[in-house]
Parts: C-alpha cells; sequence; structure tokens
C-alpha cells in the first residue's frame, strides 16, 4: 500500500487494525536490512506522501510531507546556504540498495553523521511532526517553531522508533547555515588510545571542532587522500578566517601528539562523507555493529574485539562511536553485546543475514521494569501491535 | 483560586499514619508536617497559585527517594516532586493530599570527566553550580535559564528549561546524556549514560520536559563543553518593532548564528535601564542585544558583518561593547528584565509563548492593542532568534479584578501565539498555569495520546497529578 495522503495513511493503518492485521512500515525501503526483520504480510509505506511544505530560511524551518527524499530536502535548503546540522548519514551502499532514502527514514531510525559529537543528533532537530497511531488516529507534536515545551515532547519518542509507534506523515527540522569552509587536521600514526585522547583535547579546546575520527592503518586507505597508516582527524567549519585562525591554533595545541597535515575544504568533503557513511567498512562480508560507549573507552571495545574475532573497526563521534565489522555469528554477537555493555554502552546490530537479526537481541533489552513500561507505551500507540511488530525488540 | 483535583478524602483522613510512614523512611528532620514549616511550599515562581501539602520529604539518596515512592505508591498517595521552586508555570504547586518531594538535599556532584566532556550531577545541583565547577578548567553547561542562580538542574529537566544562548547551545534536551529517575512505584531506572544516542525509544528525550509527570529524577548526566575564548555583546536600537524584527531575519539569512540574540520592546528597554543603568538608548521603539563569541579578531569579524546588516535597517544607534564590564552590563538589564519589572509594577505575570518570528511585528502589534483594551500594561522580551516571547504583564495581585484580567490577558496572549503557527510554552513548561488552555494547542485525539503516555508510566496518576493535562481529563481517567 502507498497511499498519497496522510487520510489514505491513516485509512489503511485503521483497517489493518480492524482485523489485527500486521503492517510492515516503509519508506523506500533503505532501511529494510537495518533491525529485525518485521513478520508481515504487507507493506504500508509513505512514499508517495511527498514534497516539501514548508521553507521558511530566516526562521531556520522546513517541513516535508515523509516521503520525501533526504536529496531534495537537502538541494533545497542547500540553495539557501544552509543544512542539516546532524549531517544524516547515507546507508543506501551500505544496505546494497539504489532507492534514496526519504526524510521520515532517516528521522525514524534516528541517524546522525559525524557532527553529532558537537552539535546533536537527528533527534535534537526534530522541531514537530504529524504521525497517524496504530488505531489511525493523526497526531501532532511540536510544531514549527525552534523552542517548545508544550506537552509531552512525542518528537523524541517517535524520533528513532523505527515505526513500532506510529507512522510520521510530516516532519518539521531545524536547519541552520552552512559553513563557509571546512579543514580537517591529519595526526598519523598514533596508537586508538593516544589518538582518542588528542581527539578528546580538540573536542575539549574553545575552537569548536565539528567532528573527530580515527582510521586505524588497515581502513586510512579507504579514505580519499589520506593514504596508509592509521590516521586521527580533527574538522573546524566556520567562516573562513574562523577556520584558518583555528587549525592553526589546533595544530599547536595538539603538537603534543603529532604533527598535524591539513586536508583542504574539498579534501574534507570527502574524507567526512566517507566516514558517515561508513564506506571503509561498507564492503566487508559478515556483520555490522554500531557500538556507543564514552569516548575514551572506544579504544578498548574495538581493540578487544579486534583480538576476540579479528574484527575491523574505526572511531567517530571522538572515540564515542565504535563501527565494528565481524563474522555474522551469535558468538560474535555476543562478543559485541559483552563489550559494549561492559563499557557502560549500548550496541545495534547494524548489518547482517536475516538469520542473525531474527535470532539475536539486536539493540540491549532493558531491564524487566524498562521492558514493561516499554510494552505500556506501545499499547499506548498501537494497542493491537500491528505496527512494525518485531523490529525492536521481539515479541514487541 | 485555581481548580484543584478533587482531593482523596481517604487520604486526608489518614495523614497521621502517612506522616508516620514517611518518618519511618526518613528519620530525623527529613519529613516536613507541621503547618507552619509547610508554608514555604505551598507555592514557587508562580505566587498566585497557593496550597499547603499533606507533607514534604526531602530526601538524600535516590533509595531514599525509591522507599519514599514506593511507600506513597502502596498508600495510593499523590506525589508532588520540587526542586528549588522557581517554575514560572506552578510546576512545584502542591495538592492538598500530596507529598511534596523536593530534592534540594540532593546537591552533590557526583563526577566530572573532562576527558569524555560529561558530568554526573544529582538533581538539586543548582544551574549555576555546574558550570562553578567545571569553570576552573574552562568548562561551561551551556543552558542558562535567567533564574540558574537559584533553579536546580531536577527542574531543568522536567521543565526542559533553555535561557538566552540556546539559539547556538540548544536547550536542557539537547545538553544531556543520562539520568537516573525513580518510577512512581519506586523503581530505580538508568537511562543513557556517558554516552550518544542509547539504542531502543529514546525515554532520555521522552523524560526531558515531562514535567514530573512520568517519573522523578534523582541524578542527571550532563555534557559540559568547553568556553569560548571570548564573548561580546552589541545593542541595536530602531525605530519599530517591525524594523528590529526584519534585521533578526537579515541576521539569521546572512548565514551568522549569534550565541544570542534578544530583543527589547520599549516598555522593557525603559523598564530595564532604570534597574541597570547599561546604557540602553531610552529613544528606541525596539533594541536588539547580539552577542557574538570567539578570539577578539573572531569577534571583530562577526560584529563588523552584524553592524553592516544593523545599518541597512536604519538603526537609531549601534553600539558594540569594548571591554567584558559593558557586556556584563548590557546582559545585567536582560537578565534583571523581571526585577526590573517588578520595581515599577507591584506585580507581574511573565508569559512563555513562542512564535514564528516572521509573525514578531503582528504579535507585538495586537499585544498592544489588547494591552490598551485591557488597560494593563505590558513590556515584551523575546528570544529573537528561536522566537521565544515574554511578556510580562503587570496588575496588582491585591485588587482580584486586576488579577483576574492579567489572567485573561495572559490567555488571550498564548491563544494568539498558537494562532500564529507558535505555541504555548517555549521554555517555561506548562504547569498549572497553562493547564486548561492545552486544548487551544492540541486536539482531544492529541491530549488522549498525551495522557495514554502518562498512565503507562503511571497507572494511577499519582505523579503531579494537577500539571499539564486539562483537568477534565483527569477526572476521566
Amino acid at each position: 500500500m502507498i497511499p498519497t495522503t496522510e487520510q489514505g495513511i491513516a485509512e489503511a493503518i485503521r483497517s489493518a487494525h480492524d482485523v489485527s492485521e500486521p503492517l510492515a512500515i516503509a519508506g523506500r525501503n533503505s532501511k529494510q536490512g537495518l533491525l529485525r526483520p518485521v513478520q508481515a504480510a504487507r507493506t504500508l509505506s509513505t512514499a508517495n506522501l511527498t514534497g516539501i511544505t514548508l521553507y521558511s530560511p530566516s526562521e531556520l524551518i522546513i517541513s516535508a510531507r515523509a516521503g520525501t527524499t533526504l536529496a531534495e530536502l537537502e538541494a533545497a535548503i542547500a540553495a539557501k546556504g544552509q543544512h542539516l546540522v546532524a549531517e544524516p548519514p547515507d546507508f543506501t551502499a551500505l544496505f546494497g540498495r539504489i532507492q534514496p532514502q526519504t526524510i521520515a527514514g532517516i528521522v525514524a531510525s534516528n541517524l546522525s553523521g559525524p557532527r553529532r559529537v558537537a552539535w546533536g543528533a537527528m533527534r535534537d532537530h526534530v522541531m514537530g511532526v504529524r504521525a497517524v497511531n496504530g488505531t489511525g488516529e493523526t497526531i501532532r507534536s511540536g510544531g514549527r517553531v525552534l523552542k517548545n515545551v508544550t506537552g509531552l515532547d512525542l518528537c523524541k519518542l517517535l524520533t528513532g522508533s523505527h515505526g513500532t509507534l506510529a507512522v510520521l506523515t510530516e516532519i518539521t527540522l531545524k536547519v541552520a547555515p552552512a559553513p563557509e569552509q571546512r579543514a580537517t587536521l591529519l595526526l598519523r600514526n598514533l596508537d586508538a588510545t593516544k589518538a582518542v585522547a588528542a581527539l578528546s583535547a580538540a573536542l575539549g579546546s574553545p575552537y569548536a571542532v565539528s567532528a573527530a575520527a580515527y582510521l586505524p592503518a588497515p581502513l586510512a586507505g579507504f579514505i580519499p587522500g589520506i593514504g596508509p597508516g592509521p590516521v586521527a582527524l580533527v574538522r573546524i567549519e566556520d567562516f573562513a578566517p574562523s577556520v584558518t585562525y583555528r587549525t592553526e591554533r589546533l595544530r599547536a595545541d595538539l603538537a603534543e601528539f603529532a604533527s598535524a597535515d591539513l586536508l583542504d575544504d574539498t579534501q574534507s568533503r570527502l574524507a567526512w562523507t566517507a566516514i558517515r557513511d561508513c564506506a571503509p567498512l561498507a564492503g566487508m562480508q559478515g556483520a555490522l555493529w554500531r557500538v556507543s560507549v564514552r569516548p575514551s573507552r572506544g579504544p578498548a571495545v574495538a581493540e578487544a574485539l579486534e583480538r576476540e574475532f579479528g574484527a575491523a573497526w574505526f572511531l567517530d563521534w571522538g572515540g564515542g562511536l565504535v563501527w565494528i565489522a565481524g563474522p555474522a555469528t551469535a558468538e560474535a554477537h555476543e562478543a559485541v553485546a559483552q563489550a559494549a555493555t561492559t563499557a557502560g554502552g549500548t550496541f545495534t546490530l547494524f548489518r547482517a543475514p536475516e538469520t542473525l537479526r531474527a535470532a539475536v537481541p539486536v539493540i540491549p533489552p532493558e531491564p524487566a521494569p524498562l521492558a514493561a513500561i516499554t510494552r505500556r507505551v506501545k499499547a499506548a500507540f498501537d494497542p493491537k501491535g500491528i505496527l512494525n511488530p518485531g523490529r525492536l525488540h521481539a515479541g514487541l | 483560586m485555581l481548580p484543584q483535583p478533587a482531593p482523596k478524602a481517604e487520604v486526608l483522613a489518614r495523614r497521621d499514619s502517612i506522616v508516620a510512614g514517611l518518618k519511618a523512611i526518613l528519620p530525623g528532620d527529613g519529613i516536613i508536617s507541621e503547618p507552619l514549616r509547610l508554608k514555604p511550599y505551598e507555592t514557587d515562581g508562580l505566587a498566585a497559585y497557593r496550597q499547603v501539602p499533606l507533607a514534604v520529604a526531602l530526601p538524600e539518596t535516590t533509595g531514599q527517594v525509591a522507599a519514599i515512592m514506593a511507600f506513597c505508591h502502596r498508600e495510593g498517595v499523590r506525589v508532588v516532586p520540587r526542586g528549588a521552586g522557581t517554575s514560572l508555570s506552578g510546576g512545584a504547586l502542591p495538592m492538598v493530599d500530596s507529598v511534596v518531594v523536593g530534592l534540594m538535599r540532593m546537591n552533590r556532584i557526583l563526577d566530572i570527566d573532562y576527558a569524555d566532556r560529561c558530568a554526573v550531577v544529582q538533581a538539586g545541583v543548582t544551574n549555576i553550580g555546574i558550570t562553578q565547577a567545571v569553570a576552573g578548567q574552562g568548562f561551561f553547561y551551556a543552558p542558562d535559564p535567567s533564574s540558574q542562580l537559584a533553579c536546580m538542574i531536577g527542574g531543568n529537566v522536567n521543565m526542559n528549561s533553555g535561557g538566552a544562548h540556546c539559539l547556538r547551545y540548544g536547550v536542557t534536551a539537547n545538553n544531556l546524556l543520562g539520568l537516573k529517575v525513580v518510577t512512581v512505584d519506586g523503581v530505580i531506572l538508568d537511562i543513557g549514560g556517558a554516552h550518544l544516542d542509547a539504542a531502543g525509544y529514546d525515554w532520555l528525550g521522552l523524560l526531558t520536559g515531562s514535567e514530573g509527570q512520568l517519573a522523578i529524577v534523582t541524578e542527571v548526566t550532563v555534557r559540559i563543553l568547553r568556553s569560548p575564548e571570548g564573548a561580546r555583546a552589541m545593542l541595536a536600537a530602531f525605530r519599530s518593532n517591525e524594523v528590529a524584527g526584519a534585521c533578526v531575519d537579515s541576521i539569521i539569512a546572512s548565514g551568522i548564528i549569534p550565541v544570542a540574540l534578544e530583543f527589547m520592546d520599549r516598555p522593557a528597554i525603559h523598564a530595564c535601564e532604570a534597574y541597570a543603568n547599561a546604557g540602553y538608548p531610552l529613544d528606541a521603539e525596539a533594541m536588539l542585544i547580539i552577542e557574538v563569541e570567539g578570539s577578539i579578531a573572531e569577534q571583530d569579524f562577526l560584529l563588523d558583518r552584524l553592524k553592516a546588516i544593523c545599518a541597512r535597517h536604519d538603526p537609531i544607534s549601534l553600539k558594540v561593547s569594548s571591554s567584558a564590564e559593558e557586556s556584563a552590563a548590557i546582559w545585567k538589564g536582560r537578565k534583571g528584565a523581571f526585577g526590573a519589572v517588578g520595581r515599577i509594577s507591584p506585580d507581574y505575570m511573565c508569559m512563555d509563548g513562542t512564535i514564528p518570528t516572521s509573525q514578531l511585528p503582528h504579535v507585538l502589534r495586537r499585544i498592544g492593542e489588547m494591552s490598551a483594551s485591557y488597560n494593563l500594561q505590558v513590556a515584551n522580551i523575546f528570544h529573537a532568534g528561536d522566537g521565544n516571547l515574554h511578556p510580562l504583564i503587570m496588575f496588582d495581585a491585591n485588587d482580584p479584578a486586576s488579577f483576574a484580567k492579567a489572567e485573561k490577558f495572559g490567555a488571550d496572549i498564548l491563544t494568539l501565539c498558537v494562532e500564529v503557527g507558535g505555541c504555548l510554552t517555549g521554555e517555561h513548561g506548562v504547569g498549572v498555569e497553562k493547564r486548561d488552555l492545552m486544548h487551544v494547542q492540541f486536539t482531544e485525539t492529541e491530549l488522549d495520546q498525551q495522557r495514554r503516555i502518562k498512565s503507562a508510566f503511571d497507572p494511577a496518576w499519582l505523579l503531579n497529578a494537577n500539571k499539564v493535562f486539562p483537568l477534565k481529563g483527569l477526572s476521566a481517567e
């Protein structure tokens, strides 16, 4: 089912609700391979709800229907010199898909790129939503203004809920002026622990670093223009004079770790797009995990899994986001879960064959009292459990 | 007097045994039940509404909070959480049959981690207390509500507090990593942590701004940020609200996001200048405070561009602060606005709607017309970059007719905010103040959706049940 209106979405859900029929919820299916497989005979897609409905550059606000492609929205705001702060990644290649991702897809999965470490996630920039819940009721939360604490914040709850609570039909995002220029410092030949210390120093500097990542030797070659050997990357973005000034100050401040090379604006764009889209690991066979931990724990998690099953990995978010590739086995998954939990963090089985995704908890199970709240909140939106059943947790 | 939910007679009848039960959990001076000592807890920053609670509990640990919650849950007793009591929406207003759980004794900073840029603090630590604890290393906690000297982080989380600098740094929700909370039945839950983006539903995002409806917050993990090298403010004075509003649009369109962009209208300028002697232009109809950050050279670069933009809008005057002292004086006027208005009026009511910034001239014109028809003065202060409007309505609380008029005036302003595409509250919260206006912004279907989420956390509606939702819904539960 691919309705062309919100009303059509609501009618489809009401009908499914009446007969308790589960529905897979999708946009253009670019993230079908993410999380647990959904058992549903029919798919309800928002791909035909398209179009930008409001764009007010001077109010830093854009609204678009759910199925609008991210590319269309980003092109519209780029024409006014603006961008999405959370730097949403493009994982279509990673998942081997051709169809472009939709704005609702990126919001429903709350996926953010390298700038997340400094300026927030997608969920921090969702100002308003329209959605249809599991009984076919249309609900709104938030609005078209940047500051709003009226009522419970369903924008945040629905962002990252992967279509399990309600089907997003229209989304309002905060946008920001795109930087005039970007540059990246490269610190070479540091081990992971030293590199993360350098990234922490950079992120803890007054120079408004907007991204910080580390690629160990085998993967650095996947990033255009940075050559062999392990490398830590630190990005500055702003008006041109600020970029020049701050890169020089940072270069001096980071000299105790390594002398730094510089990527110019064009090279920076290429490098951070590759990191954003997980290009270094996209071609690997097997499974792919994202682990989020406090940044200083990133190296230990990565190196433990390297020892455990020969993981290939790299670090973003100053060390706090660990991308891990390894064999698609329950044992490897258990090792990742263990390492993430021991480090006080969280994990997602990000890409894996369907059999593995169906067999293991793809995200950490919640403690019993919280799991009970999760079940009740799910029922508060979708009492018959028809929206993307089982996508996040088995049996929910 | 504000309508309150019907008290539970069977709870009031058991007052003595409930107090005794609480005292068994918190021995010593942790439980207050004497009428005279309960009096300070009868109200908060919205002092027009008052209600003495059944008792006050002042726990010092999360474990004690859990024990109190489990006890109250067993006994069917309503609970009202309270931080510093600075809410401007009546967020801490008790009910006659409720136990106030005050978090002010939970005021310890538990951990500071500069490498990972986060701090773990108890709910009763003041907002400024976090920044003070990390300032020695050059760090700060970004959200800065005007009440930051007194307000507590637990309250900031519950109200999703903003401040003058959230145009750049975001509101509370954007600066949190984790929470420790106690559920209504006394279970301790850890939400998030020191890492970003927990998997599963965004409980951190839902709990932030939930106004004590879902759980009691006892510990908070906040992001701390490195302070910029410096900051400087400039003042720009204009001949009309329209022109100042157009200038705000030009600034944002230029690609500069100042760290603060504050708007004051003529009455606000005069009240604040009389109070702070900040050198505000008294001949202006509207004034902008614009602040930028960075090195001196970076500040100069941005201020030069901003001056050029302002110059295109026929300003009466442009003044760039030349020293830290001058910048401080400029901010003293703005941050002291409430006190300043308090000097020229016996009482005032601070409203908190948000509007699309393009609607500012229209909204200010309508507020001016309402001010004339209600015969009540109003001063307007506005976080211009993010559309958050604070009209200060002046009235006399000793005159019931004046108070009633002010309440109606305020409701009209907020209704106008919603009509032009904005919302009832940008940072103060719904509380009791805007509870019965919620239907202006939301349909009954939408309110029911929110109520069902509340019920998922708090099936018997024991937590802060006199707030946020129109009372009609409560009796329906």
